[in-house]
């Protein structure tokens, strides 16, 4: 007697769960339901990953601003970090019959079958920000975003130059990105091809801080303890460069003249941070591709031949470029 | 020897004994990678060192698995205290940031008593999802968690919010008679929290819930009442070690603030000895659990330990520290142990054979 109501009575919770979960799935579709106009404007399906950062915040406001002034009429959808939502979306753009359709995909994987959908119905797609591993590239026109490898290079060849006069050992500790993540891959590796250049140049800690400010600051607290002579803190992002200065602080060091620190991402805290002369340099990874996307959605449209791989236009800041670049800095 | 062994039994017996034996054996570990790992040093008045960071991490951990503690004692768990920690660290912080004066005491006051308020609410929720409408826990904690989460990035906006407050700040890295504020906030809400279930009924009555919850109020204790009081001071705790977690970087991380601490504090009461089944809560077991956990992420990056890896070596950890702790374990291994020398002969005699 007892059991069965306990059992209603979770089925019930479940339910409710359930309802929930669609109920927010559903809320993250409501800007596609409409169909696409016929006014001759061209129309650009977009599905966003989500808003789990100020970084993609930023993108999508980007996007959003280009699209308007590009005159080109957005279906914009997020899809609140889940795979399904995205495909569902895309699936949405291909009935409604839109011109373009781009997307930041949640995942590496598992899009072939939409893709050949998409492919199918004539509409071009567009990669923004995050690669798909699919193996028939004719799945998709081109791909806009960062070069990882290349902001890790940059990173490392500043640093190859800052200290081309040192004679003795360059001590430097990493702090990584999400174990795992395309950006900790990369930009590891595009540093450490960089100070490959000079022998002197050395990682003697590399530890994952999780893209955190949390994480950063709890590794860099190790880090100062377990090596007693730290020169460069490279960090793969803001967040985690900014927990790091207080370890740093703590340790009674002066970060940015004891500890030289270099990070990537040039969000708005972090640019503070090096115009206030804390940070030394800082490789930009931006979010503001949507001008660059929308060129691209208009060339594709007019059925012109666009690159198969086109990076975000970057630039990286050193403290006096921080200090002039911060009153127009959007994010 | 046999009296040795009878006189260390109650020793080995108590169920402190392993997880303190891995404690130490990990402590030991870092100090062979490292010699000056257990040196502390007084340094601009407060001391410093590795085993001082594991104590100051591990706070908020502490008081997260302390009302986890008696939320499983009642047969129940909260899996919405990482999405607690972050609504309470997103409200606080964003109260002060849009302070004048964000070092004023009175602003980080009322920041506090907003931000501890809106918790003790979702504990609450959470309370009467359980104990008035019959959800299971799981299930109406599970709710909290997944919406939880989206509230605090709705209050930050899904950004960082960064806050310069002196006196906010010194809940998560100031000190107090050299030592970090934090462990003494946590040890004093781990002393009222003792004082009040074992110096009292109310222990012996949240077990009594945990044991038996029909046969506890057909005995005169107030069941609803109880399991809606433990989840409340589940998410107090919560709050507060939200507090301590976004003050430690000052800033709130809507998306990253307490993610996955509700199993990490899970682990800490189970390792502590609590049985998931309920019935019964050990405190002091899950301070050494919650001080096990943070030493074995300490660990990670003091010995420098390849991050690919580092998730494996924490697995074979937990699994060495749950399995030292079976008591049917154990007595598999001492059994194979004692029944070792016989079954050598016995071979021996096998080999003679096969030639003959």
């Amino acid at each position: 007697m007892t059991r069965t109501t306990i059992t209603r009575r979770s089925l019930g919770a479940l339910l409710a769960a359930g309802l929930l979960a669609s109920g927010l799935t559903a809320c993250g579709n409501s800007d596609t339901g409409d169909s696409a106009s016929g006014d001759g404007k061209i129309v650009l399906g977009f599905s966003q990953v989500g808003a789990e950062s100020g970084w993609r915040t930023a993108n999508t406001t980007s996007i959003k601003e280009a699209a308007a002034e590009a005159g080109i009429e957005l279906k914009f959808d997020d899809a609140q970090q889940k795979q399904e939502n995205q495909i569902k979306a895309i699936r949405n753009y291909i009935q409604q019959k839109v011109d373009v359709i781009a997307f930041s995909p949640v995942v590496e994987s598992g899009w072939d079958t939409v893709l050949k959908e998409a492919k199918d119905a004539k509409i071009p797609v567009i990669l923004t920000d995050r690669a798909v591993d699919s193996a028939d590239k004719s799945l998709y026109k081109t791909f806009i975003g960062s070069d990882f490898v290349k902001e890790g290079r940059l990173a490392g060849e500043w640093l190859v130059k800052e200290k081309q006069a040192a004679t003795g050992p360059v001590n430097i500790v990493e702090l990584q990105g999400t174990t795992g993540s395309a950006p900790a891959n990369d930009r590891k590796k595009g540093f450490a091809e960089a100070i490959g250049a000079n022998p002197n140049l050395k990682v003697v800690a590399s530890q994952s801080g999780d893209f955190t400010r949390a994480g950063g600051k709890q590794v860099m607290e190790q880090f100062l303890k377990a090596n007693p002579k730290i020169d460069v803190l490279f960090a793969h992002n803001d967040d985690m460069g900014l927990g790091a200065l207080e370890a740093i602080t703590a340790a009674g060091k002066v970060p940015g003249k004891d500890i030289t620190i270099i990070t990537i991402d040039a969000v708005k805290d972090g640019m503070q941070a090096l115009a206030d002369g804390k940070f030394n340099f800082i490789a930009e990874c931006s979010p503001l591709l949507g001008p660059q996307l929308m060129e691209l959605v208009k060339k594709v449209k007019a059925g012109e031949e666009v690159p198969a791989r086109v990076e975000t236009e970057e630039t990286t800041f050193t403290q006096e470029q921080a200090k002039a670049a911060l009153p127009t800095r959007k994010y | 020897m046999s009296t040795v062994k009878a006189r260390l039994a109650p020793v080995t017996g108590h169920r402190l004994f392993w997880p303190l034996v891995m404690l130490v054996v990990l402590l030991v570990a870092n100090t062979v990678y490292r010699p000056s790992f257990l040196s502390v040093e007084l340094k601009n008045g407060h001391l410093y060192g590795s085993l001082i960071d594991i104590v100051r991490l591990s706070a908020p951990l502490i008081l997260v698995a302390l009302g986890m503690s008696l939320v499983i004692a009642t047969g129940g768990i909260d899996l919405s205290v990482g999405s607690v920690v972050a609504v309470s660290g997103a409200v606080a912080c964003l109260y002060i940031s849009e302070q004048p004066d964000q070092n004023s005491l009175g602003g980080v006051f009322t920041a506090l008593a907003l931000a501890f308020g809106i918790a003790l609410l979702l504990g609450a929720w959470n309370g009467v999802l359980v104990a008035v409408i019959g959800i299971q826990p799981i299930i109406a904690t599970l709710i909290l968690m997944v919406a939880g989460r989206g509230l605090a990035q709705l209050i930050t906006s899904g950004q960082i919010i960064t806050i310069n407050s002196e006196p906010y700040k010194t809940i998560g890295v100031g000190h107090l008679l050299t030592l970090p504020f934090a462990i003494i906030i946590a040890l004093v809400v781990t002393v009222i929290v003792a004082v009040l279930t074992r110096r009292t009924a109310l222990g012996m009555i949240i077990e009594s819930v945990g044991g038996n919850a029909e046969a506890s109020r057909l005995a005169g204790v107030r069941s609803r009442r109880i399991t809606l009081l433990v989840y409340v001071v589940s998410a107090a705790c919560a709050a507060i070690a939200g507090f301590m977690m976004t003050a430690n970087v000052s800033s709130a991380d809507g998306n990253a603030a307490g993610l996955w601490v509700e199993l990490d504090a899970i682990l800490a009461v189970v390792i502590g000895g609590t049985s998931l089944a309920g019935g019964r809560f050990f405190l002091s077991g899950t301070i050494v659990g919650a001080l096990i956990i943070q030493t074995l992420t300490t660990s990670v990056y003091a010995m420098n330990i390849d991050p690919q890896t580092a998730l494996l070596f924490k697995a074979v950890v937990v699994i060495a520290v749950c399995l030292i702790q079976a008591p049917a374990f154990r007595a598999r291994f001492r059994r194979r142990k004692s029944l070792a020398p016989p079954p050598a002969p016995t071979a021996e005699k096998q080999k003679e054979q096969v030639p003959a």
